[in-house]
């Protein structure tokens, strides 16, 4: 199994779906990055040369902002939110809906398990 | 979806030259202001504004962080304080009362 970015071992799949596996890397930079490298994005990767390896590594180091350090810029962009009291960094900090969704109901994504209040009304219905 | 880049941001006119007297005079003081819509631009940081949430206006002192979002983003409309609570629990239970 070939190592790409340290940690990440894509497994025996065609490698454009295995360098998906690599965090920041969808469906179009995966093809683009096969293209660039000149790498049948068909082949399986567990039969990728160490050469093509290496050069999609290097692509990768070069262009790419991928796994840790893209990681790092989504939080800190939403860290920049939640110090300027915006109303985005505000509702990041409740763990709410960001981009003005309901939340009457649904919102669960953001809100987590449902927490039942006692004597709201409908909680005999749900019994 | 963001505003016609043709348009460039939107500015209130008004209060955009109440900042650049301001700016050219130097003294600083808030500016009291209903324009939430106005796009903060690299004119503003430094000054503090006054800025409209329905009821009263809030204190926003604007930073370099800030440029690029609207006031209004920083005034926030709704105050929501919590749901139920022990004391409005049992106002309830009392049977009518609360308000």
């Amino acid at each position: 199994m070939p190592r790409l970015l340290g940690v990440d071992i894509p497994n025996d799949r065609p490698t454009v779906i295995s360098l998906t596996y690599l965090y920041g890397v969808g469906p179009k930079t995966a093809r683009e990055l096969c293209h660039k490298a000149g790498v049948n994005p068909q082949v399986h990767a567990r039969e990728l040369g160490e050469d093509e390896v290496a050069r999609i590594a290097a692509l990768l180091d070069k262009d790419y902002v991928v796994e840790g350090q893209l990681r790092r810029q989504v939080n800190q962009n939403i860290q920049r939110l939640k110090d300027i009291t915006c109303y985005r960094g505000v509702r990041h900090r409740r763990g709410l809906p960001v981009r003005g969704q309901r939340t009457r109901t649904n919102a669960r994504t953001r809100k987590g398990p449902k927490k039942t209040v006692a004597g709201k009304k409908g909680v005999k219905d749900l019994r | 979806m963001g505003r016609s880049l043709k348009k460039g941001p939107y500015v209130d006119a008004k209060l955009f030259g109440k900042v650049d007297r301001q700016n050219q005079s130097g003294v600083k003081e808030a500016i009291t202001t209903w324009a939430r819509a106005c796009t903060i631009i690299p004119e503003f940081v430094g000054h503090t504004f006054m800025v409209h949430n329905g009821k009263t206006h809030l204190k926003v002192f604007v930073t370099e962080d800030m440029v690029g979002h609207r006031l209004g983003e920083f005034a926030p409309t709704r105050s929501f304080r919590g749901h139920g609570g022990k004391a409005k629990a049992e106002t309830k239970a009392g049977g009518g009362g609360g308000k």
